[in-house]
């Protein structure tokens, strides 16, 4: 198994440790419920390094990144960051991404981490006459996320990067416990929040110097097990359950990544196509109004007939119920739809409402 | 660490006898496997169980355990605390976290079950 470079850090906290993609990572520390409401009412720290970051330079970087993603990079000045998806020539994910433009010829993309491999090689597959270089330096990078309303007072005193004045979606370069990183105003929890990436090869100071700063403030280490929990509140997709290469990002309703008028894409063609038809399924959220969890794979009901599956389902800590995602036939995909989910040998009732679950007050 | 006068079972549940009724739950092992509980299932006062049928399911944020009842027997009274307050699993599953209470039908059953120190050894040899 793979380590980060945090990996003494959440054992000496005493971190249930997982496998997860090949990675040795830390799914809790003092509970998924405490790590998820520390997040949503102080902070939380996350060691996200395994996720993928992949290099595109040179004369046609641009044209290349606009060529394998629907969004619109030349919006993208130095320091801005943009959330987009990779696309099949069929309009479909191979993975959503963050594309950050650190210099009109270099950009970083940042990708998940079950997909790196796979992405990295089929980026590399889309190179054709484009004058780019192309690199996979994910193993050398380490990236943790700080994300919570109180995120800013636990940074600042520890970087000379000005945080309160970045704009959300922009990144800048600078030092961190005096190490050279990027910082950027992203997260995947709904919060305000930073995500740090470093090259340095010895980070791990980083990780005890947020923590000493944040925890007087309230700041809980958070692992994989609450991410998730966070990430379903808010509303963001999880390749493989909400988005895959069967879905477009206009049935997962992120229609806002796909710009049109841009120019030519991967896929291109069958998102016009599906536009001007209409969409015949579409993901929406759901609630449990009966108890029980729905998780993923679990069978959908309509009318009573088969419809499906869950696609992401998990137990809302702030809620305190029962959410997820399901994609459904348009016809059926209204807010107040009830259906119902099978939960072993049960049919409990759901009903779609509106997404986000949570959005921040700040 | 595991109460001596408790039965255990390799499916982690604990047995505590007092008379004619036998206490079941899980142990402090399972809770912390399961992590957070959220919701548990339990079956009805009066309803018949075998050794090994499920008991109900233990659910937590990111897992379903099934509990399974280490003795048969009818049961008699279910913990009522765990509708509102299932995270009393977690803290405390071997006191007031306890499942449901039932009359065992068998005594052969309580006999089969593992002592503290049997159980003891065979957690140590589950971490290897």
């Amino acid at each position: 198994m793979k380590r980060t470079r945090f990996n003494a850090n959440h054992r000496k906290l005493g971190a249930k440790m997982i496998e997860f993609c090949g990675w040795d990572m830390p799914v809790e520390y003092k509970g998924i419920i405490d790590e998820h409401l520390a997040c949503r009412t102080a902070a939380g720290l996350f060691d996200v390094s395994h996720m993928g970051e992949i290099h595109v330079t040179g004369k046609d970087a641009l044209a290349f990144v606009q060529h394998i993603s629907p969004n619109d990079a030349a919006r993208l000045s130095p320091g801005m960051v943009q959330y987009t998806a990779l696309m099949t020539d069929r309009g479909t994910y191979v993975d959503d991404m963050l594309v950050y433009c650190l210099h009109p010829e270099f950009y970083l993309l940042v990708v998940n981490a079950a997909n790196t491999d796979k992405d990295y090689a089929y980026i590399c597959a889309q190179k054709d006459a484009f004058e780019i270089g192309l690199d996979d330096p994910s193993d050398r990078y380490s990236q943790l996320a700080l994300q919570g309303r109180k995120a800013i007072p636990i940074l600042q005193p520890l970087t000379d990067i000005p945080l309160a004045g970045m704009k959300s979606f922009t990144s800048a370069f600078g030092k961190v416990s005096g190490k050279e990183c990027l910082v950027s105003r992203t997260g995947y929890t709904g919060e305000d929040g930073f995500e740090v990436y470093t090259l340095d090869p010895d980070p791990a100071i980083i990780w005890d110097a947020i923590l000493e700063s944040g925890t007087p403030r309230g700041l809980q280490p958070v692992g994989l097990g609450a991410r998730d929990t966070l990430r379903l509140e808010a509303k963001l997709p999880l390749y493989g359950n909400d988005i895959d290469d069967t879905t477009t990002p206009l049935e997962a309703d992120f229609k806002w990544i796909v710009k049109f008028k841009k120019g030519d894409f991967l896929g291109r063609d069958v998102l016009v196509k599906q536009n001007e038809e209409g969409i015949a399924r579409k993901l929406v959220g759901f609630e449990l109004f009966d108890k029980g969890i729905a998780r993923p794979h679990y069978p959908v009901f309509v009318g009573g007939a088969p419809a499906g599956q869950v696609a992401s389902g998990t137990f809302s800590p702030l809620l305190k119920k029962s959410i997820g995602l399901v994609y459904l036939p348009i016809a059926q995909a209204a807010i107040g739809t009830e259906f119902a989910i099978g939960i072993r040998d049960k049919r409990v009732r759901a009903r779609v409402i509106a997404t986000p679950f949570y959005k921040r007050d700040y | 660490m595991y109460s001596r006068n408790f039965g255990y079972t390799k499916d982690h549940e604990w047995v505590a006898v007092a008379g004619e009724i036998a206490t079941i739950g899980i142990t402090d092992f399972a809770q912390k496997q399961l992590g957070d509980v959220v919701y548990v299932e339990l079956p009805a006062v009066g309803t018949a169980l075998a050794v090994h049928q499920t008991i109900g399911t233990i659910e937590s944020v990111k897992a379903v355990s099934e509990v399974f009842s280490p003795v048969s027997g009818e049961v008699v009274e279910t913990n009522g605390e765990l509708a509102d307050a299932p995270e009393i699993v977690n803290q405390d599953p071997q006191g007031r976290g306890w499942i449901l209470k039932l009359k065992p039908a068998n005594k052969a059953d309580l006999d089969a079950l593992m002592g503290a120190s049997e159980y003891e050894r065979y957690l140590e040899g589950l971490e290897h």
